[in-house]
């Protein structure tokens, strides 16, 4: 019979349609704004309403996520920031687009580098999210952030300096919770040398 | 280990037959012979008529500045497989002209003129000779090394001027006018007329056009920017009434210079661009480029990185067919439900895909040797759980829903074929290929990584028609299915990259052209270094450009509906078709 | 998210009168209408497309905040999202299409390349920001944002839009010109500069070693 092919695809519309009130009500009151009925529409076997709703609910973001980059610093016993970079150039070195500016600072006395840096600039307008400068940083003080609320109303701002790039390493501990414990304990050893 | 492949030309016999009129390549890393350039059409059609060689799968331009000289590459394959014989052929650079393939090979049309727009070569005999990816009245040919750019600012990367004595400032107060142009010298807009578009229209009128009754033929603008979210694509159609008579497809709209840049980066820094080529399916550019490079450098990864990699390329491969298919259904005016629905599956594939690389599309995830970091275990629960449980049964669900659908069936059974001669002459590779019989897949074909102990069908329909790459497409997500079950059952355990992960990669001097099975095609990467960290010239195979060179074939005769149907079929993505 | 408050500030309403009556002002509902239906225009360009239909799919819905319809004509459309890399030979039709939507229109800046250039910024090709040729409102960081990110810009474009006033606003003032198309010749010609051609600086010369400008110094 002729459109009968028609018909058969408009059943499997029509169940979708049905799926999104009684599958959904399966958890019930829960299923809406909990971190439970978020992890089930994530799940591989959800059917029914697949919608996120943002601002009230939040994608899970995975520890890999990466979007802009941050400096780590250690918050020292004065209350300063010290800064992890050692100014040693592999990230301005690596970046596809060359969107990293580093001044190395000099020993105002003798003339001579030190392992630091004076200024610290990205482009946020040009980086493009690939990662490379956190994957090949040999000291841990450049890793990727997972901030992305960053929209702005004019552009002035987006040469990022050193202050506006820095987060303390507990931030970092908070998002990347793994990472940050393997790379603890292969700094351990480092650390310990040094102290001692 | 060195180019030590056994080429096809061995095998057959054409060696002996190039040994006669032509030179073995003995730069050092280079493979195949060179030709010379006035007897370029000759030998290759001998090749052609008496050893089969009936697939012409890319025409590459090299600038071997400061050699005086410019050079054409040429990969041939034949269609029944086998690894690729290279000639290359070298001409002046102050008089750059060689004879055109395009009377023996059809797929090199839209090849010869990005050459001749890029690099200046004059292509004799070529039917329409005009510049592809920028505009008629554009000064200079680019990619030659002699021509800068207007933000220009060293030769290669990293720039002095980053480290250590880094000021950040914008490139564009460098430049007079505060923008990326430079002008010749003396210029004024003043006294100068634009262009206009005559060219183009002229090129769409002379054809032919039909004698029996006196219609006027008009000339009908499809896009830049049109509702069917294929990109930036623009096609002038000349039109009788409401069928087409010819139709030109003009592209360059996202010309975003990918080569160029290339050269200036080094080897790892290209990988993030290579994400965006193909922008849907991210992992398996970044397989090809990686395998171009391995190549080179006489490497091969461990055995639980190939595992992972042909894991990621299979989810790609469904990722990218389910939108395909979902977005052939919106050009046909069922307007975006199954879209919608495929576009669900895709959204789960691409939380593995955030969990394993850190992004959803840019995953900028093999390295050199091996994949750059290992997948977290619950990723690989998940993928079980797809697999096994959620893609066999909305694969079947979609193929109940659209498949027997009598509007669908109307609408492009019989509308677009393609021949398979036809195909094989016009370089078309991919499902279009297959939908038209002609069994050839690259990793049946010319196998890489570790396709050979997978058992999969190379999935071939008959009528070369919409419907038949529809259903084709439907398929092989049922063979990935099957490729990733036993992809799951065997990853061993081990590390997933030989060596130290470095940053400055040594990369021997030679040439190489590594090929994937994309999911829009074969797509290849020629790279050609001569062991310094950046290459020397980097060239990307793009399937979707080469497989728009059917367009003008499939549509003529057919109503306008009928060409969104048949450009949905053809699944372009415009980031591939102009880099 | 704060609920919208249409009472005007400073009125006292009775209490048994509170769900029946409200005392506003013109601004206010006009942008409150205005801000809660914008109808985007579809007008993908490159992979931050891909990103934009992903957030008019099911998982991020662009249809809760009002923004369902996406036309692909000009005229019936509000805000323009450039998503992808703006090149020289793209440009003269994006200003012909910002020139024929009807007012008010808003643009949005989506992805880096469409804000500054993104890591293309580099070649012949490309445009540096659409900002140089069209006023742009917001602009969304990210290589490509996220469909939540670009959620948060289209947000900051509401709140933005609740914050303007009849009375100061430039498409009732008759100030608001036509953007002139640039014309695509040996380059591409910007004819706003068309006054600083012929250029004095020969084009073979090299660039000068990078200007010792500040951080944070804007073009």
């Amino acid at each position: 019979m002729i459109g009968w092919g028609v018909l058969k695809g408009l059943a499997v519309t029509l169940k979708r349609f049905f799926q999104t009130y009684f599958v959904t009500n399966k958890l019930g009151k829960n299923h809406y704004f909990t971190q439970e009925g978020i992890e089930s529409r994530y799940n591989p076997s959800t059917e029914g309403i697949f919608t996120i709703q943002y601002p009230e609910e939040r994608h899970v973001l995975p520890e890999e996520f990466r979007y802009l980059p941050f400096l780590l610093y250690e918050v020292n016993s004065e209350g300063g920031k010290d800064y992890r970079c050692t100014a040693c150039g592999i990230c301005a070195k690596v970046c596809p687009p060359q969107c990293i500016w580093i001044l190395r600072k000099s020993d105002q006395a003798t003339g001579r580098p030190v392992p630091h840096p004076e200024v610290f600039t990205i482009d946020i307008d040009i980086c493009m999210n690939c990662g490379l400068c956190a994957e090949y940083c040999p000291f841990d003080a450049i890793k990727m952030d997972h901030d992305f609320e960053l929209a702005t109303l004019n552009r002035v701002k987006n040469l990022y300096s050193m202050e506006q790039l820095g987060k303390p390493v507990d931030y970092y501990a908070k998002i990347r919770p793994i990472n940050y414990q393997r790379e603890e304990s292969a700094r351990a050893p480092k650390k310990q040398a040094a102290a001692g | 280990m060195t180019n030590e492949f056994v080429m096809p030309s061995s095998i057959d016999g054409a060696d002996e037959y190039l040994a006669s009129v032509a030179a073995q390549e003995t730069r050092p890393g280079f493979s195949g012979w060179v030709i010379p350039a006035d007897q370029n059409q000759v030998i290759i059609r001998h090749l052609k008529e008496n050893f089969n060689y009936d697939f012409l799968s890319s025409v590459t331009g090299v600038d071997n500045y400061p050699d005086p000289t410019l050079e054409v590459v040429y990969h041939l394959f034949k269609s029944t497989g086998g690894g690729a014989l290279v000639l290359h052929a070298q001409i002046d650079r102050n008089d750059p002209r060689i004879a055109s393939m395009v009377p023996l090979y059809r797929g090199a049309e839209f090849q010869e003129r990005e050459i001749w727009d890029l690099f200046g070569i004059q292509f004799e005999g070529h039917p329409d000779l005009r510049r592809i990816l920028l505009w008629e009245g554009f000064d200079g040919h680019p990619l030659r090394k002699d021509w800068k750019e207007p933000f220009y600012e060293e030769d290669v990367k990293p720039y002095k001027s980053r480290w250590p004595e880094g000021k950040a400032s914008l490139i564009e107060e460098q430049n007079p006018l505060r923008d990326n142009v430079q002008f010749p010298a003396g210029f004024t807009p003043k006294n100068w007329t634009p262009e206009g578009e005559k060219k183009l229209v002229d090129a769409v009128k002379s054809q032919p056009v039909s004698e029996e009754l006196e219609t006027d033929e008009m000339v009908l603008n499809l896009g830049p920017q049109h509702p069917s979210t294929h990109g930036v694509l623009r096609m002038i159609t000349a039109t009788e009434g409401e069928k087409i008579v010819s139709l030109k497809p003009v592209l360059g709209y996202l010309h975003r210079n990918h080569e160029k840049i290339g050269e200036r980066n080094t080897f790892l820094q290209i990988m993030p661009y290579t994400d965006r080529l193909d922008y849907i399916s991210s992992m398996s550019n970044n397989f090809g480029y990686a395998l171009a490079v391995e190549k080179l450098m006489g490497i091969t990864p461990p055995e639980r990185a190939d595992y992972i990699r042909v894991m990621m390329a299979e989810l790609t491969r469904i990722s990218s067919h389910m939108m395909a298919n979902g977005f052939l259904l919106n050009d046909l005016g069922a307007y975006f439900t199954p879209s919608l629905y495929s576009l669900e599956e895709r959204e789960l594939l691409l939380d593995v895909f955030e969990a394993a690389s850190g992004s959803r599309m840019m995953c900028n995830y093999f390295r050199f040797g091996g994949v750059a970091r290992d997948v977290p275990p619950e990723v690989l629960v998940k993928v079980k759980d797809l697999v096994e449980n959620r893609l066999p049964r909305k694969i079947d669900e979609l193929d109940r829903y659209l498949t027997n659908n009598e509007l669908v069936m109307v609408r492009t059974q019989g509308v677009g074929t393609l021949t398979d001669e036809q195909a094989i002459n016009f370089s078309i590779t991919g499902p279009i290929l297959r939908a038209s019989g002609v069994p050839y897949d690259i990793r049946r074909s010319d196998p890489y990584s570790i396709y050979e102990r997978l058992e999969f069908d190379v999935v071939t329909k008959t009528h070369g028609d919409v419907y038949d790459r529809y259903l084709v497409r439907l398929e092989e997500m049922r063979q990935s299915v099957r490729i990733l079950k036993q992809v799951l059952a065997q990853m061993p355990e081990g590390p997933v990259m030989t060596g130290k992960p470095v940053y400055q990669v040594r990369v021997p001097a030679g040439e190489a052209f590594g090929h994937v099975e994309a999911p829009k095609g074969e797509l290849g990467f020629y790279v050609i270094s001569d062991g310094k960290p950046n290459p020397k010239r980097y060239h990307v195979r793009a399937p979707s450009f080469i497989n728009m060179t059917a367009m003008e074939q499939m549509s003529i005769g057919w109503k306008i509906a009928d060409v969104m149907a048949v450009l949905g079929s053809v699944d372009i993505v415009l980031g591939e078709v102009d880099r | 998210m704060d609920k919208f408050d249409p009472n005007k500030d400073g009125v006292v309403i009775p209490p048994e009168l509170q769900h029946q009556v409200t005392v506003t002002t013109l601004d206010k509902i006009y942008n409150w209408s205005r801000s809660k239906s914008m109808w985007p225009m579809m007008f993908g360009l490159a992979c931050c497309a891909i990103e934009m239909i992903c957030t008019a799919a099911s998982r991020f819905d662009l249809a809760r905040f009002g923004m369902e319809v996406m036309r692909s004509s000009p005229r019936q459309s509000d805000v323009m999202i450039i998503a992808g890399t703006v090149t020289k030979k793209m440009v003269p039709f994006i200003v012909r299409l910002y020139n024929q939507m009807a007012e008010p229109r808003y643009v949005i800046a989506m992805g880096s390349c469409a804000s500054g250039g993104g890591p293309f910024k580099e070649g012949y090709n490309v445009v540096p920001g659409i900002d140089k040729y069209l006023p742009v409102d917001v602009y969304v960081a990210g290589c490509p944002p996220t469909p939540e990110a670009l959620l948060n810009g289209l947000m900051t474009l509401q709140k933005k839009v609740e914050t303007e006033s009849i009375a100061t606003s430039p498409w009732y003032s008759k100030k608001a010109e036509p953007v002139p198309v640039p014309l695509l010749g040996p380059d591409l010609i910007d004819l706003k500069k068309i006054d600083l051609f012929p250029i004095q600086i020969p084009v073979e010369s090299q660039p000068e070693p990078p200007a010792a400008s500040e951080v944070g110094g804007a073009e």
